[in-house]
């Protein structure tokens, strides 16, 4: 039998997350219980995808991806980040796959690999959590003109009677609301991160 | 009366003004007592899940252990934005099916002094609880100024009947709550085969052509049953076909002009309150043609002050009227 041992390489106690394949892991990482190992391949979740046709995988074809252990191609695939988690293929789903939820995994361990082909929605996810850790609310007028300078300059003269209607019509204000308990939602949410570093090493 | 914790969500009070407002006006009559949780805070939408999974649930979960502390005998939470109301109700049920995610979020919310036992609360959304709680009666009793002759199209989105975990909803699909508490408003109601289709979410930020087309089948759909206004109970459905209706004409070259607003506003207008008092005028696709069918008069909703003239080189598509009769007039009025 072949163990790290005979190979000669360093014989540090594994971390429990790295005796599991791909899959294991990708269902172990998400919230609830995924049921990701009983997918069937019926393919009902691609048929029922609003979004299916800009995708570089159906979500079946993904989890067969992952079944593989073909970690780089499927966290590399754009599908989690199309998602636009309707839960169609969920209540479709005979297995009773968490499948919007799987995404959601997916997207964080992309984001963690740094495997991702476009920063675009990375980013705005990462732009919109930022302002709710700095507020504890979302900050739509921050979170647009940082986002959209960055990816879309050229989308911006076009943008501005939208938003110069909303902010004339007070359905978008150009100054945060900051909560009360904005520092102990700081502490819970650092706990939480440090929950979640011991968990995956 | 019935007593609910009220989590409004970002949105109340920001992009849906609307739906806050028009809630606020019609609680009263139907006998909705709403307390809102003190000091909420955002459910991270569908972005934080996307990142980190013990930080997303434990920016949920202080929500839920601020209401269940707040909680004086009532334990029901009531959400009028889908979203939060996915967020708020996920978050409960799947750290009961996984009760190592419980233990992990409640690690977390020690460091601020909370805790909250899952299953404690029962999360709802505000449809919900008007049909099934308050009930149909009560709100066509209070009905003065039926809709007759408006056709609406019902639009739920799909944050609200799916996943359901609790299966509050008739059907995942296509549920009957809204095409029943717009009927009894005395609507036309058409029978919306995309009535939980998807509105494109946040594709509208980071992959506007998925977005578009999504947007495009909703409002086309709705346009060729003829319906005069669409209705829906969510926030981000709201904004993406209002807000986003010029971009996705301008980007498929259609001149849709389908106005949406909150099911809440409709419940305003018939029982009988002024439009602004029901939160109209802050739409951005005009209803002055659909609330004339009801014999209400709204000023035309005013063009936002910095839309780019003609001569700036960004030309917009012009609108055409839709009805024959009202091109006559328009031309009339030249």
């Amino acid at each position: 039998m072949v163990t790290p041992q005979t190979l000669d390489l360093p014989t540090t106690v594994p971390k429990q997350i790295e005796d599991l394949t791909l899959l294991e892991e990708v269902s172990a990482r998400t919230a609830g219980v995924s049921r990701l190992e009983m997918c069937i391949q019926c393919g009902t979740c691609g048929g029922s995808c609003p979004a299916a046709a800009d995708m570089d995988h159906t979500p079946r074809m993904l989890f067969a991806m992952l079944r593989a252990g073909m970690r780089q191609a499927a966290l590399m695939s754009n599908t989690p980040w199309i998602c636009v988690s309707c839960y169609h293929c969920v209540v479709r789903c005979p297995q009773n796959v968490h499948i919007a939820d799987v995404m959601y995994t997916l997207k964080g361990m992309a984001i963690e690999a740094k495997l991702y082909q476009d920063s675009t929605a990375p980013d705005f996810s990462q732009t919109f959590v930022d302002m709710v850790e700095e507020y504890g609310r979302s900050y739509e007028f921050g979170l647009a003109t940082r986002h959209y300078l960055k990816h879309f300059p050229l989308r911006l003269p076009g943008m501005a009677p939208m938003g110069m209607g909303l902010l004339s019509k007070q359905r978008m204000s150009i100054t945060p609301k900051r909560i009360k308990g904005i520092q102990q939602l700081k502490a819970i949410l650092k706990r939480a991160k440090e929950i979640e570093g011991g968990k995956h090493g | 009366m019935a007593k609910y914790l009220l989590y409004p969500g970002c949105s109340m009070e920001s992009s849906a003004k609307a739906y806050s407002e028009s809630l606020a006006a019609i609680a009263k009559p139907i006998g909705l007592e709403l307390e809102e949780i003190e000091d909420w805070n955002c459910c991270g939408a569908t972005e934080y899940l996307g990142i980190s999974l013990t930080p997303a649930y434990a920016l949920i979960s202080r929500n839920l252990a601020l209401a269940a502390k707040q909680a004086n005998g009532n334990k029901v939470v009531v959400a009028p934005c889908s979203a939060c109301y996915l967020n708020l109700a996920k978050a409960d049920y799947y750290m009961r099916e996984q009760p190592k995610l419980g233990k992990m979020v409640n690690e977390a919310l020690s460091a601020g002094g909370l805790s909250y036992e899952p299953g404690t609360l029962a999360i709802r959304h505000l449809l919900d609880v008007i049909i099934y709680d308050i009930g149909l009666e009560t709100v066509k009793s209070k009905v003065v100024r039926p809709l007759t002759g408006l056709r609406v199209a019902p639009y739920l989105g799909c944050m609200v009947p799916r996943p359901d975990y609790e299966k509050r909803w008739s059907d995942h699909e296509h549920p009957i709550e809204l095409d029943l508490l717009l009927k009894a408003l005395g609507a036309e109601v058409i029978d919306f085969p995309l009535k939980t289709h998807c509105c494109g979410g946040h594709m509208t930020q980071i992959g506007p052509e998925t977005a578009f087309e999504l947007i495009r089948r909703l409002i086309s759909s709705a346009d060729q049953y003829q319906a005069d206004i669409m209705a829906t109970v969510c926030p981000m459905c709201q904004m993406n076909l209002d807000a986003y209706q010029t971009e996705t004409n301008r980007y498929f070259g259609t001149n849709y002009q389908m106005p949406i607003v909150f099911f809440t506003q409709l419940m305003g207008l018939a029982f009988g309150l002024e439009p602004d008092t029901a939160g109209f005028g802050s739409e951005l696709v005009s209803t002055k043609r659909a609330l004339a069918k009801i014999g209400v008069e709204i000023a035309e909703t005013e063009t936002a002050p910095a839309r780019p003239k003609k001569s700036s080189g960004l030309p917009m598509p012009k609108p055409l009227p839709r009805k024959p009769e009202l091109a006559e007039k328009s031309e009339a009025e030249k």
